[in-house]
C-alpha cells in the first residue's frame, strides 16, 4: 500500500493554509503508509536564490549555513527544520555549494533543490513526521506528499518519498515496478547514481534522464507508460504545479477533487474530505495512462 | 427512524448496532450522517432494514449485502456492494472501481459513473449504471445482468463466463472472447425486468440496448495454445 496526497492551490488566500491541509491529508493517509511520511512543498524565495533542502542530523547541520555562507562568501540564509535545513544560496553558486557540502560535509545529504520546492521526508508516523516539520505553519502554492507502506525495500529515511528527479521537481509514488532493476542498470550506464534499491527512485531517475534528454514532464511521463513495468500512480510536483498519472490498468486507487480555489488528489477520497468546501467540489478519478497536469497561470 | 452521525459514533458501533438487528426488527429506518469516505459503512447487513447514508463513502460499502436497503446519497470508493447476496444498493453520484465485484444477488444501481472493472466476476447480480462504466468491467464475469446506460471503456467483458452485458451507448473494445450477440425476447424481457426493478420502466426502452455475452472459445482447453504453458 502506501498514501499519496496533492494540493494545488488556485486561490492565493488559502496559500496560508497550505501546509496545514497537507498535514490533515497526510495524517488520515497513515493508515495506508505508516512507516514513514514525507512533502514537499513550494513557496517563493528570493530572486536570484535557489534553496537547497539538506538532510542530516543536529550536529552535522550545526554551523553549516555559516561555513557554506564563508566559502561561498555570500550570505546565505538558512531554515532549521528538525533533521533538516534549507539554506538559501546564490543560484549561480549551486554547483560551488554542491561541491563545498561533499567535501565538508559527506554525511549530509542534499535531498532536493530549486527554486520553489523544499522537499522534507522521515521515519515514522505522518502525523508526527508534518508535526517534526512544522508542516501546519508553512505556506505555499501547491505541495505533495507520501505516507510509505514499505515493499520493495528497508525503512529508512533515504527510502521515503518524495524522490527529487531535478530542480524544483519530484516525484510520490504507489505501487511497485517489476523492471526496477534493469532500468536502475540501464539509468546508470547513462550516468545516472541511486542511493537505494527502491523502486520509486528508479522512476524518478528515470524522469531525470527524459527529461535531460529534452523531453517536458508531460512527455517523460507519457514515455514511462512504454518502459516502466508494474504499478502505479505518480504524483510529480513541479515548480508550476503538479502531474498525475495511474498505470495502464490503473490497479492503485486515485481520486482527484476540483474546484474553484484548488485542486486536490488523494489515494483515497478520505484524504480530502477535510478540505473546505469540498461538498461543492467536482471529485473525479483519474482515467488510466492519461497524463494530468496543473499549472499556474 | 434511528439517525447515526458517524462524528459522534464510532463506525465500528454502527455496523455492530446494524448487525445486532433481529430479522423482526422494528428499527425498519436508519439514517447515517457524516460518513467522510470512511471505509466498510453498512457491511454485512442481514434484515430487511433500509439504510440511508448522507454522503460520500470509502470502500466496501454495504459489501456482502442480505435483505437490506442502502442507498448512498453520494459518491462510494472501491467495491461498493461487493459479494452483495440479496437486497437494493444505490448510490446517487459515481462509484470508484470494482464495483458490484463477486456478487451473486440482489440489484445495485449507480445512478452516476462507474469507474474501472464494474462487476468484476459478477455471479448473479443485476448491476444498472446509468452513466457511463470504465475499463475491464464484467472481467471474468459468471451470472446476472450489467445493464448500462451510458457507455463502456476498454476491454469489456474479458474473459466472460455467461453474464449478460446490456449497453446502450459505445463500447470503446471489447475482451478476449466477449461478443456482440442478438438478443431473444425472453433475454429482453429479462432486460426489462431488470430496468423495471431499478425504477426505470417508461423511461428506458429494453430494445436500446446491446447485448454483449460470452463466445465460450475460453471454456475447453485448445490444441493451438499448448505452447502458451
Amino acid at each position: 500500500m502506501c498514501g499519496i496526497v496533492g494540493l494545488f492551490i488556485r486561490d492565493p488566500a488559502l496559500e496560508p493554509r497550505a501546509g496545514e491541509l497537507l498535514a490533515q491529508m497526510l495524517g488520515v493517509m497513515s493508515d495506508r503508509g505508516p512507516d514513514s511520511a514525507g512533502f514537499a512543498i513550494y513557496q517563493d524565495a528570493p530572486a536570484g536564490t535557489l534553496k537547497l533542502t539538506l538532510r542530516g542530523t543536529a550536529q552535522s547541520l550545526e554551523g553549516l549555513a555559516d561555513g557554506l555562507a564563508a566559502a561561498l562568501g555570500a550570505p546565505v540564509r538558512a531554515e532549521p527544520h528538525d533533521t533538516h535545513l534549507v539554506a538559501q544560496v546564490p543560484a549561480a553558486r549551486e554547483a560551488e555549494a554542491r561541491a563545498w557540502l561533499a567535501a565538508h560535509h559527506p554525511d549530509v545529504a542534499v535531498v532536493g533543490a530549486g527554486r520553489r520546492m523544499e522537499i522534507y521526508k522521515e521515519v515514522g508516523r505522518p502525523d508526527d513526521v508534518a508535526r517534526r516539520f512544522a508542516l501546519p505553519r508553512m505556506s505555499g502554492s501547491h505541495g505533495i506528499g507520501h505516507t510509505r507502506m514499505a515493499t520493495e525495500s528497508a525503512v529508512t529515511t533515504r527510502g521515503a518519498h518524495p524522490f527529487s528527479t531535478g530542480l524544483d521537481q519530484c516525484l510520490v509514488h504507489n505501487g511497485s515496478l517489476s523492471n526496477h532493476n534493469s532500468v536502475r542498470r540501464t539509468l546508470q550506464r547513462e550516468g545516472l547514481s541511486f542511493e537505494t534499491e527502491n523502486d520509486s527512485e528508479v522512476a524518478a531517475g528515470y524522469l531525470t534522464w527524459r527529461m535531460r534528454q529534452g523531453a517536458t514532464l508531460k512527455e517523460a511521463l507519457e514515455a514511462s507508460l512504454g518502459d516502466l513495468d508494474g504499478f502505479y500512480t505518480f504524483v510529480v510536483g513541479a515548480e508550476n504545479g503538479f502531474a498525475v498519472l495511474r498505470d495502464p490498468i490503473a490497479c492503485k486507487p486515485a481520486v482527484m477533487a476540483e474546484t474553484a480555489r484548488y485542486v486536490a488528489f488523494g489515494s483515497e477520497y478520505r484524504a480530502l474530505a477535510g478540505l473546505p468546501g469540498i461538498e461543492e467540489a467536482r471529485v473525479f478519478e483519474p482515467e488510466p495512462a492519461r497524463v494530468y497536469a496543473w499549472e499556474r497561470g | 427512524m434511528r439517525v447515526v452521525d458517524l462524528e459522534r459514533t464510532s463506525l465500528r458501533e454502527l455496523n455492530q448496532a446494524l448487525h445486532a438487528l433481529p430479522a423482526d426488527t422494528a428499527d425498519l429506518r436508519w439514517k447515517v450522517l457524516n460518513p467522510r469516505g470512511m471505509h466498510a459503512v453498512a457491511v454485512g447487513l442481514d434484515a430487511p432494514v433500509s439504510v440511508e447514508i448522507e454522503g460520500n463513502v470509502g470502500y466496501y460499502c454495504a459489501g456482502m449485502n442480505q435483505q437490506a436497503s442502502v442507498l448512498v446519497d453520494g459518491n462510494a470508493g472501491v467495491g461498493v456492494a461487493e459479494n452483495m447476496m440479496s437486497g437494493v444498493v444505490r448510490v446517487t453520484g459515481d462509484v470508484s472501481q470494482s464495483a458490484g465485484a463477486t456478487a451473486h444477488g440482489g440489484l445495485l444501481v449507480i445512478e452516476g459513473d462507474a469507474s474501472a472493472r464494474c462487476g468484476i466476476s459478477m455471479k448473479g447480480v443485476d448491476i444498472v449504471v446509468k452513466g457511463s462504466i470504465g475499463p475491464m468491467s464484467a472481467f471474468m464475469a459468471q451470472a446476472g445482468n450489467l445493464v448500462v446506460l451510458g457507455d463502456a471503456g476498454e476491454a469489456l467483458g474479458d474473459s466472460l463466463y455467461e453474464a449478460r452485458l446490456w449497453v446502450r451507448g459505445q463500447v470503446k473494445s471489447l475482451g478476449a472472447d466477449c461478443i456482440a450477440k442478438e438478443a431473444t425476447d425472453e433475454e429482453r424481457q429479462i432486460l426489462a425486468g431488470v430496468l423495471a426493478k431499478a425504477g426505470l420502466e417508461g423511461e428506458v426502452a429494453a430494445q436500446d440496448f446491446q447485448l454483449y455475452g460470452s463466445a465460450r472459445r475460453l471454456y475447453h482447453f485448445h490444441i493451438d495454445n499448448v505452447d502458451a504453458y
